[in-house]
């Protein structure tokens, strides 16, 4: 059991990078990626919501969809229901955690249609995890995303100072610095 | 051509304001599903349909649906379309519902659908949007096509299945692998970006084309991005001024109090403008 979750973590933060191989939630990744202390904190924000959005949505697939033979309506009730628990943890937090709604607050709404999210809560009814697999593939699919943009974060600093050719200044050669990215972390699909 | 009738809408979808080459809307599927054209071509027609028809019933239902409610009722309605198209796909044609995978439910979160909900079906009559919704889809699949070709061309030497590449010719299979995606990307807004420059050298209005808006999936909901410039072109008087300043603004956190931009900008009309902005964000996100 413990195996195969640390199988899970691997393979869904690294292998399979979630921005790096499978394209999703690349719009915060080459938007909010300037600097190094936003990226982080939007990494964290992302790890927050995926990882409750999967609990939530594991557990409505489990005990409501399931039973009750309305599997088809998941795609439905999965942004319905992460557009709402984005809302309610914002209000959550803005009332109880000040602390922590300042850290993340304003990542918040920007998450709500990250397909990231909607992503990993499909991909956990495909592969029929359970409710606690599904949380550790949501937790290490954020972590994934947070490690791909806080390293994209640290070379576009860098990159500030450099000379890029006139139409390549931007958009381009961010996508190809993810491109050279996307390359190493092909490196890492010999390790399961 | 007449502003607003049907061909007009299919050639401002296909052309002038192509989803992906012009307004650079939805790339998370384009990157991804694009490895052959037929895979690009099967995505482009499931989206244009869903965008169709999501566009179709969006316009015949808002006058009913209350404004407050409106993002989430409509991506409901979206939803529903994704679902239906989703479970046609699946009984009818399995290979491509096997390819094209995870990416069907997420068409759900595609920019260019919420966007041309909110930006046309929402304010105009039913037979245009819906043809709005085909213009757009035709351009989409049309660009998904093109890219996906392009990438099977040079990592795989074919064409739908077909070898056109001589036979000396190494396969780059890099191209049909993930980087692949990012580099034909990068190539293709880089492109844009010169076709931009040399138009504005040449003193043309080259505020529709933009890689700005378009990476900035997370607002979904207002990426209208051409009504919401129409809007800002009324109240500012210098339309130049927001593109950059709506390309510089994607690193901001939309909520963050620290606007350099209009503390810097000297005229009242940007810095208004920039206000407006962050209200309308904040409904976003509200609602």
């Amino acid at each position: 059991m413990v195996k195969d979750l640390l199988i899970i973590l691997i393979s869904s933060s690294l292998v399979s990078n979630v921005v790096l191989s499978q394209f999703l939630g690349l719009c915060p990744f080459l938007g909010v990626s300037k600097k190094t202390s936003t990226a982080a904190g939007m990494g964290t924000a992302v790890i927050f919501v995926i990882t409750l959005a999967s609990a939530v949505a594991g557990a409505i697939y489990k005990y409501i969809l399931y039973p009750f033979d309305l599997t088809y309506l998941q795609t439905i009730v999965f942004i319905l229901v992460i557009a709402a628990l984005v809302q309610f943890v914002e209000m959550f937090l803005k009332k109880f955690v000040k602390s922590l709604y300042q850290a993340l607050g304003v990542y918040l709404p920007l998450i709500t249609t990250n397909c990231a999210v909607l992503g990993v809560a499909l991909t956990n009814v495909q592969k029929n995890y359970g409710i606690l697999t599904g949380i550790v593939n949501g937790f290490a699919t954020a972590a994934g995303f947070t490690i791909a943009i806080v390293i994209l974060a640290g070379i576009r600093e860098k990159m500030e100072y450099n000379d890029i050719p006139e139409s390549f200044k931007g958009m381009p050669i961010v996508l190809v610095t993810a491109g050279l990215m996307a390359i190493a972390f092909c490196g890492f699909s010999g390790l399961l | 051509m007449k502003q607003n009738s049907i061909s007009e809408r299919l050639i401002n979808g296909l052309i002038r304001e192509n989803p992906t080459f012009v307004l650079m809307l939805g790339m998370c599927p384009t990157l991804a599903v694009t490895t052959s054209a037929v895979n690009g071509l099967g995505m482009g027609l499931t989206t244009m349909v869903v965008l169709a028809l999501s566009n179709m019933f969006i316009s015949l239902l808002r006058k009913v649906i209350p404004d407050k409610v409106r993002i989430p009722a409509f991506i409901v309605i979206i939803a529903s379309f994704v679902t239906v198209v989703e479970l046609l796909l699946k009984a009818f044609i399995p290979f491509l519902y096997d390819a094209l995978g995870l990416y069907i439910p997420l068409i759900v979160v595609n920019c260019i659908i919420l966007g041309r909900a909110e930006a046309y079906a929402s304010k105009n009559g039913v037979a245009l949007s819906l043809f709005d919704g085909v213009g757009m889809g035709l351009g989409f699949t049309v660009a998904l096509t093109i890219i996906g070709a392009v990438r099977e061309i040079l990592g795989a030497g074919e064409v739908f299945g077909l070898a056109v590449m001589p036979e000396s010719y190494v396969p780059c299979s890099i191209f049909v692998m993930a980087p692949g995606a990012f580099f034909v990307l990068a190539v293709l807004t880089a492109i844009q970006n010169k076709v931009k420059i040399a138009g504005e050298k040449k003193g043309k209005d080259m505020s529709k084309v933009q890689s700005g808006c378009g990476f900035d999936c997370m607002n979904c909901g207002e990426a209208g991005c051409s009504s919401r410039r129409e809007e800002q072109k009324q109240t500012a008087k210098e339309p130049d001024l927001e593109v950059i300043e709506i390309t510089d603004d994607e690193d901001e956190p939309i909520n963050g109090k620290a606007m350099p931009e209009a503390k810097a900008a000297p005229e009242e009309g940007p810095k208004a403008m920039s206000e407006t902005m962050q209200k309308e964000k904040e409904e976003e996100s509200n609602g």
